[in-house]
């Protein structure tokens, strides 16, 4: 036996695509949110906090498929906020792409959260009043020390964003089910694979891809925080 | 310039209700720890706001709580220096210094703020480390390099609140001779906090001293840190403390510099005096201050003594302090030197007005 095995088919292909494709567009569309809610967290005095908080970790605590299907009964074509959505928006979100990389970014949400808000409260608020007293706002403020600092911490919540994402299995079935070429992932592939006789094969090659892309993330993430560190040397 | 400041503000059993105007120049804050000073400057950079106070400057009103008036701190163009120099990390020295004229730049033309950045760099001796990233300075530097970024945002009054007090003893001597330069070389006014004396006497024009967050003292450095307001503590312990500073503050003119023993001589009004490893220029206005407790009286002109300054005086002044010494106000034509000696010896030298004297002072009591 050569090594043709290895060699990916095309709906393989469509799979990996795919699943790179969904899990960076719900780190990018996560991340204004994900800053604004750690900033709100992290420095915001206001009634609730600890209800948001609690709000942001749930997908982190609950099984995956309840928030699969809490996300069906609220994005789905007669959801409240699906219909809504498709109504007014045109966008529609039930078994589509789209659908995939919301639950993606919900789930990795409580991720990239947390690794911004720790990197907010570590930021040293005597620069900060600085800066207003040499006549910034408190808008550049923030777009000229704050975001810079808490760089590292962005990077680091996007990448455990991603990584989540492409992991992500059980909510994604749920809500937008398992369509070859459409909603299909890669790991909602693999499952596939080991669904039917003589699979295994098949699982192993995207498994592998799996492990390259993750070791590739984690030194990407690795390498940004190195470049970043060394331009943000803590006092 | 004008600058009016009035605040009242309560934090648990501390009361601060205390108010001053200042002109040009250099206007210190100046009490210990804990007599409001820095409360007090942090409101007038609207840092915090007092529940009831009105900050003016030259008719331009920045606070007045009874009005609902507060100017927040971005909107004052204040400079504030901090203790820690606090330098943007990201940011290259070149890029901190340059922080504040992107929002000043709305108020000055662009061709006056190029020759600004270089004199305001030459000024602080920083031009070697502009390229470099702050955490690569030394305290001193970085102190430096934060003055110069707060003076580089136009300024129209500049804040320091102990810049120095955080560094030891050999950078602070570093820094002085900049500010003193600071103080003589631009025109923006300075509001200066420090509980060092001599910061305070070779720094400032006015001096306003603070006592439990209430003003006790207005005047010269020379009034203030000589007269009767500064002795009069309420707490014994802190009369202890305020003492031991007590002293002449004298100003004069560095007239030789001598390299080989490293000792400057400055001419005062009848007499000379030598200081101690100073830096300066021949020709150069420096202030002093001999704390009194360093200083010997002697009737006759003492010989065999290696204390290098004997200035001859008449006695102007003996103030007993009922506690078994006596501050001796020696009169050296206009400059007066102030000595504080027991009782006894007061008695045993038969000190009394208008005799003449000679006040001993030793060199190294003058280190910078």
């Amino acid at each position: 036996m050569g090594l043709d095995w290895l060699a990916l088919s095309d709906d393989e292909w469509v799979a990996i695509r795919l699943s790179l494709w969904v899990s960076t567009v719900a780190m990018f569309v996560s991340l204004p949110f994900g800053i604004f809610v750690a900033y709100l967290l992290a420095r915001g005095k206001f009634w609730g906090k600890s209800i948001l908080n609690g709000l942001v970790h749930m997908p982190l605590i609950l099984p995956p498929v309840v928030t699969g299907f809490l996300l069906l009964v609220l994005f789905g074509r007669r959801g409240v906020i699906g219909a809504f959505l498709s109504e007014y928006l045109g966008i529609v979100l039930s078994f589509r792409w789209t659908g995939a990389a919301l639950a993606c970014g919900v789930m990795g949400f409580p991720l990239m959260v947390r690794s911004i808000r720790l990197s907010i409260e570590s930021v040293d608020r005597k620069l900060e009043e600085a800066a207003g007293t040499l006549g910034a706002s408190p808008v550049f403020v923030f777009a000229t020390v704050t975001l810079p600092l808490i760089l590292p911490g962005i990077i680091a919540g996007m990448i455990l964003c991603f990584a989540k994402a492409m992991g992500e299995f059980g909510a994604t079935i749920t809500f937008v089910s398992n369509i070859p070429g459409e909603t299909q992932t890669l790991s909602a592939a693999i499952y596939t694979f080991t669904q039917v006789p003589g699979g295994d094969v098949g699982a192993m090659r995207l498994t592998l891809v799996a492990i390259v892309i993750s070791f590739v993330a984690l030194l990407a993430s690795e390498f940004l925080a190195y470049l970043v560190g060394r331009k943000v040397h803590v006092e | 310039m004008t600058l009016i400041v009035e605040a009242t503000h309560r934090l648990g059993a501390f009361t601060l209700d205390a108010g001053f105007t200042a002109e040009g120049g250099v206007t210190a804050l100046f009490g210990r720890s804990g007599s409001g000073k820095t409360s007090l400057i942090r409101m007038i950079a609207g840092l915090s706001k007092p529940d009831r106070g009105r900050l003016v400057i030259d008719g331009d009103v920045l606070v007045a709580t009874d009005d609902h008036v507060f100017v927040p701190k971005h909107r004052r163009r204040f400079g504030y220096v901090f203790q820690e120099a606090r330098l943007f990390p990201h940011l290259s020295v070149r890029q901190n210094l340059n922080y504040g004229s992107w929002f000043a730049s709305r108020h000055e033309p662009k061709s006056a703020k190029a020759g600004e950045f270089d004199r305001v760099v030459q000024l602080l001796g920083i031009d070697h480390l502009l390229d470099r990233r702050p955490s690569h300075l030394s305290g001193g530097e970085k102190q430096r390099v934060a003055i110069g970024r707060a003076l580089l945002s136009s300024p129209r009054l500049l804040l320091m609140d102990e810049p120095l007090a955080a560094l030891d003893e050999e950078r602070k001597a570093e820094i002085l001779p900049y500010l003193e330069r600071l103080r003589d070389e631009t025109e923006t006014p300075i509001v200066y906090v420090s509980h060092s004396v001599q910061e305070v006497a070779r720094l400032a024009d006015r001096v306003v001293m603070m006592r439990d967050g209430k003003v006790a003292a207005i005047g010269t450095p020379a009034e203030v840190l000589s007269g009767a307001s500064f002795l009069a503590g309420d707490r014994a312990g802190d009369r202890v403390s305020d003492r031991r500073d007590a002293g002449a503050v004298l100003s004069g003119v560095i007239e030789t510099i001598d390299r080989a023993h490293r000792l400057i001589t400055v001419r005062l009004s009848s007499s000379a005096i030598i200081l101690p490893n100073a830096q300066g220029e021949q020709g150069q206005t420096v202030r002093l201050h001999i704390p009194e407790r360093d200083v010997m009286v002697a009737t006759q002109r003492p010989e065999g003594l290696s204390a290098l300054n004997i200035i001859g005086g008449r006695v102007a002044a003996l103030e007993p302090d009922g506690e078994g010494m006596v501050r001796v106000r020696i009169a050296c034509g206009s400059d007066m030197i102030l000595a504080r000696i027991t009782a006894l010896s007061v008695e045993r030298l038969a000190l009394q007005i208008d005799r003449p004297v000679f006040a001993v002072i030793k060199t190294v009591a003058l280190e910078r």
